[in-house]
């Protein structure tokens, strides 16, 4: 579509009147800069944000698609994509959980999701759902009386402009990547944080956010911003099965930890993966990244990662701050045709920075799962420090396990571990299981957390119990 | 408790057992003894229901129902306890952790409640005292970096947890020192009861100086070719295995 029918389609729009008409259209697939100041025009964004996406849109042009990366899918077709998919109207949606699919209200119970919290992530209608307007409510008298700033990125967009303008793509430029660049000219909505002085964040950021963030869309954008002295804890995401019919999915993630602060992000992502052959899962290309930008400053990353066909993503930290602290703890499962290249890099720029990698991941049915991780020491990172540990485990024949470790060290008092091991649910194992009174299922179970406790117990508490639920239901059948 | 008659059984085209009858009351303790590749530890793994080994023919009556047509956990439910020669490791996963799903898999299935974490200690901490075992066992990963004693210990605990029916001990002697081969022994003696079967399947006849058998069988090229009582074994010792089979064929 040429940019003076899309002009032409928004202005027409216009005449029914704005903010409802706007929130229930999605524009046509393709993309150009009409399509960018389209998407920036209805969210009725300032003049600076329409010029960074149209800079962004510009740089990605020029770009090219990776190709480095160790999975294999057809070729991803831009010009077919719609770039602005407007949410479902409630009439769309089912009245009650009585009206919602009983095989996923099966997944429901198995995961251990609280009652009140399901017939929001089945998509049931707002007004059907009770308490979680009150229980919002109350999360956010509490954070406002703490100075936190909990919001979508569009409201911060407008409410605090300032703040936006000052950190967005200082951690992960516009033209960074591919899909960096491609988000950043089309992104969609996403959440924003901003800690201030001194303030230790008075919640988890996850109850509140698995209650309110439904439907982000597939170009997500999180910044997150923790002030000096600071601390906050983030969840993202859930551990219940999310469709979406998009199915390529770019998002940003940009952490800034200004001095003596501490970031804490965890991740639970369960996208379709697909069905056995593959078929119709998510494709999840995700840029994160963090930057300890203070001295003293700590950001630590934790993830669960079990869906979406094809994983694609590295959060990482720039250690720039003097004496600053790296982690990141992942489980990345993947099953029957799931391909996951997944990893982090930690960039030692300050003097005394620290980190710490504990990678583990599983392979079932015809899986190929990758850790690729980059641990980089700067010439002036004296006294950089890190430890990394990268396990996979492998549950049946025919899949795989890949490590790519990459190592650039340019500072002679540098100590840098790497241990790696790879081991096989063995049938002796299940074998001994079995014949002491456990089922096979619950014996690949109990294996599979064994190897993965290092990692859940980086979650917080009641995440740690439903991502090893979610982990069970991921491997079922996974065996036999 | 267990009724063999006429067992036939192979693995992969090769045929182990090939005719083997042996029958088990409460109470009692059975020797089998037998040369290497006398099927001694295939019959351990078959009444434990290894699915590597293809019943071809016979029956097995435990408890006076067909066990052969339950799978390996529900046996282990039933009370058949096996002592693995070589029990695997299974790093990262708690011994505890094991210890205690194996001890509420078979009280669920006995209609049972499920114990709690505080009563599993109590119950794990009274058995490994009387086992001699330093309680600090359950804290590490299944066998993981055990010593070959140490492995043994943890198979008769396991047992002494799960109170088995039928406790089948396969080769518990090997690789033992004489102090360790003692300490398990007492272990084993001090879990006879009048309601338990136990079965040793062993090479040699020091263990029965340690573990007094009510019978002895020889087993040989998959049949059992001889039994007595524990003179028998005494007799092996002194006379070797040519002896019994050359016996048999005449």
């Amino acid at each position: 579509m040429s940019s003076e029918n899309l002009e032409s389609l928004v202005n027409r729009r216009y005449e029914h009147g704005f903010v409802t008409d706007i929130a229930t259209e999605s524009l046509p697939p393709g993309l150009n800069e009409g399509v960018v100041r389209a998407i920036s025009k209805r969210k009725d964004e300032p003049e600076f944000m329409l010029e960074w996406r149209l800079q962004a849109y510009r740089q990605w042009l020029e770009m090219i698609e990776p190709k480095w990366a160790h999975v294999h899918y057809p070729p991803i077709k831009f010009n077919e994509i719609s770039y602005y998919a407007a949410p479902k109207s409630d009439d769309d949606r089912p009245k009650s959980l009585a009206e919602v699919d009983p095989k996923l209200l099966e997944t429901y119970e198995k995961l251990g999701i609280p009652l009140h919290e399901r017939a929001k992530l089945a998509g049931v209608a707002v007004d059907a759902v009770f308490d979680s307007v009150s229980v919002a409510t109350t999360f956010k008298g509490k954070l406002a009386d703490a100075g936190v700033i909990f919001c979508s990125f569009s409201e911060a967009v407008r409410e605090h402009p300032e703040l936006v303008r000052k950190y967005l793509g200082s951690v992960v430029p516009r033209r960074d990547n591919f899909y960096a660049a491609l988000n950043s000219a089309v992104f969609s909505d996403g959440s924003f944080v901003y800690i201030p002085k001194g303030v230790r964040c008075p919640m988890e950021l996850s109850t509140y956010f698995r209650i309110n963030a439904a439907n982000t869309g597939q170009f997500e954008r999180t910044l997150i911003i923790a002030d000096e002295g600071s601390h906050v804890s983030y969840l993202e995401g859930c551990t219940a099965p999310m469709r979406d019919e998009n199915q390529l999915h770019a998002a940003v993630v940009e952490l800034v930890a200004l001095e003596g602060a501490e970031i804490k992000y965890s991740t639970v992502q369960n996208w379709y993966p697909g069905d056995e052959n593959g078929v119709g899962g998510i494709y999840n290309f995700v840029t994160k990244r963090g930057d300890c930008r203070g001295d003293n400053s700590k950001i630590s990353w934790t993830q669960v990662e079990t869906g979406s066909a094809i994983t694609w993503k590295y959060p990482s930290c720039l250690l720039r701050g003097e004496n600053s602290v790296g982690e990141f703890y992942s489980v990345a499962v993947a099953n029957n045709m799931q391909q996951a290249d997944t990893g982090t890099k930690m960039i030692h720029i300050g003097a005394n920075t620290r980190s710490t990698i504990v990678s583990k991941g599983i392979s079932a049915g015809k899986a190929q799962n990758a850790y690729r991780g980059l641990v980089k020491v700067m010439p002036q990172a004296h006294g950089a420090r890190n430890h990394t540990q990268c396990d996979s485990l492998l549950i049946g024949k025919e899949c795989g396990a890949h490590t790519f470790p990459y190592m650039e060290i340019k500072n002679p008092s540098a100590r840098i571990e790497h241990e790696a091991t790879t081991s096989k649910i063995s049938a002796d194992q299940l074998f001994y299981c079995r014949q002491r009174g456990l089922s096979e299922e619950d014996a690949v179970n109990m294996i599979v957390n064994g190897f993965c406790k290092d990692v859940f117990k980086q979650l917080p508490m009641e995440f740690a119990v439903e991502a090893q639920a979610l982990l069970n239901v991921s491997l079922e059948g996974a065996v036999g | 408790m267990l009724e063999i008659s006429n067992l036939k059984c192979r693995i992969g085209d090769t045929e182990i057992l090939r005719g083997l009858s042996l029958s088990v009351k409460a109470g009692e303790v059975h020797a089998i003894m037998g040369p290497n590749g006398s099927g001694k530890s295939t019959l351990a793994q078959v009444i434990a229901g290894h699915e590597s080994y293809v019943v071809t023919g016979g029956t097995v009556t435990y408890k006076g129902g067909d066990l052969l047509n339950l799978a390996p956990e529900e046996r282990a439910r039933e009370g058949i306890f096996l002592g693995f020669q070589y029990p695997v490791e299974i790093a990262g996963v708690n011994n505890a952790y094991l210890l205690k799903a194996a001890v509420n898999a078979k009280r669920k299935h006995q209609g049972l409640g499920e114990i709690d974490a505080f009563e599993f200690l109590k119950l794990a901490r009274e058995k490994m005292a009387m086992l001699g075992m330093d309680p600090k066992f359950l804290n590490r990963g299944v066998n993981e970096g055990f010593s070959g004693g140490e492995k043994k210990r943890n198979e008769i605990l396991q047992m002494a947890m799960l109170e088995p029916s039928l406790a089948i001990l396969d080769e518990t002697d090997s690789g033992l020192d004489i102090d360790a081969l003692k300490s398990v022994a007492e272990g084993v003696n001090t879990l006879r009861k009048p309601d338990r079967a136990i079965v040793l399947v062993t090479h040699y006849q020091r263990l029965l100086d340690y573990i007094e058998p009510d019978h002895v069988h020889v087993l040989s090229e998959g049949r059992i070719i001889r039994s007595g009582d524990r003179t028998l074994a005494l007799e092996l010792e002194e006379k070797g295995y040519d002896w019994v089979r050359k016996a048999a064929r005449a």
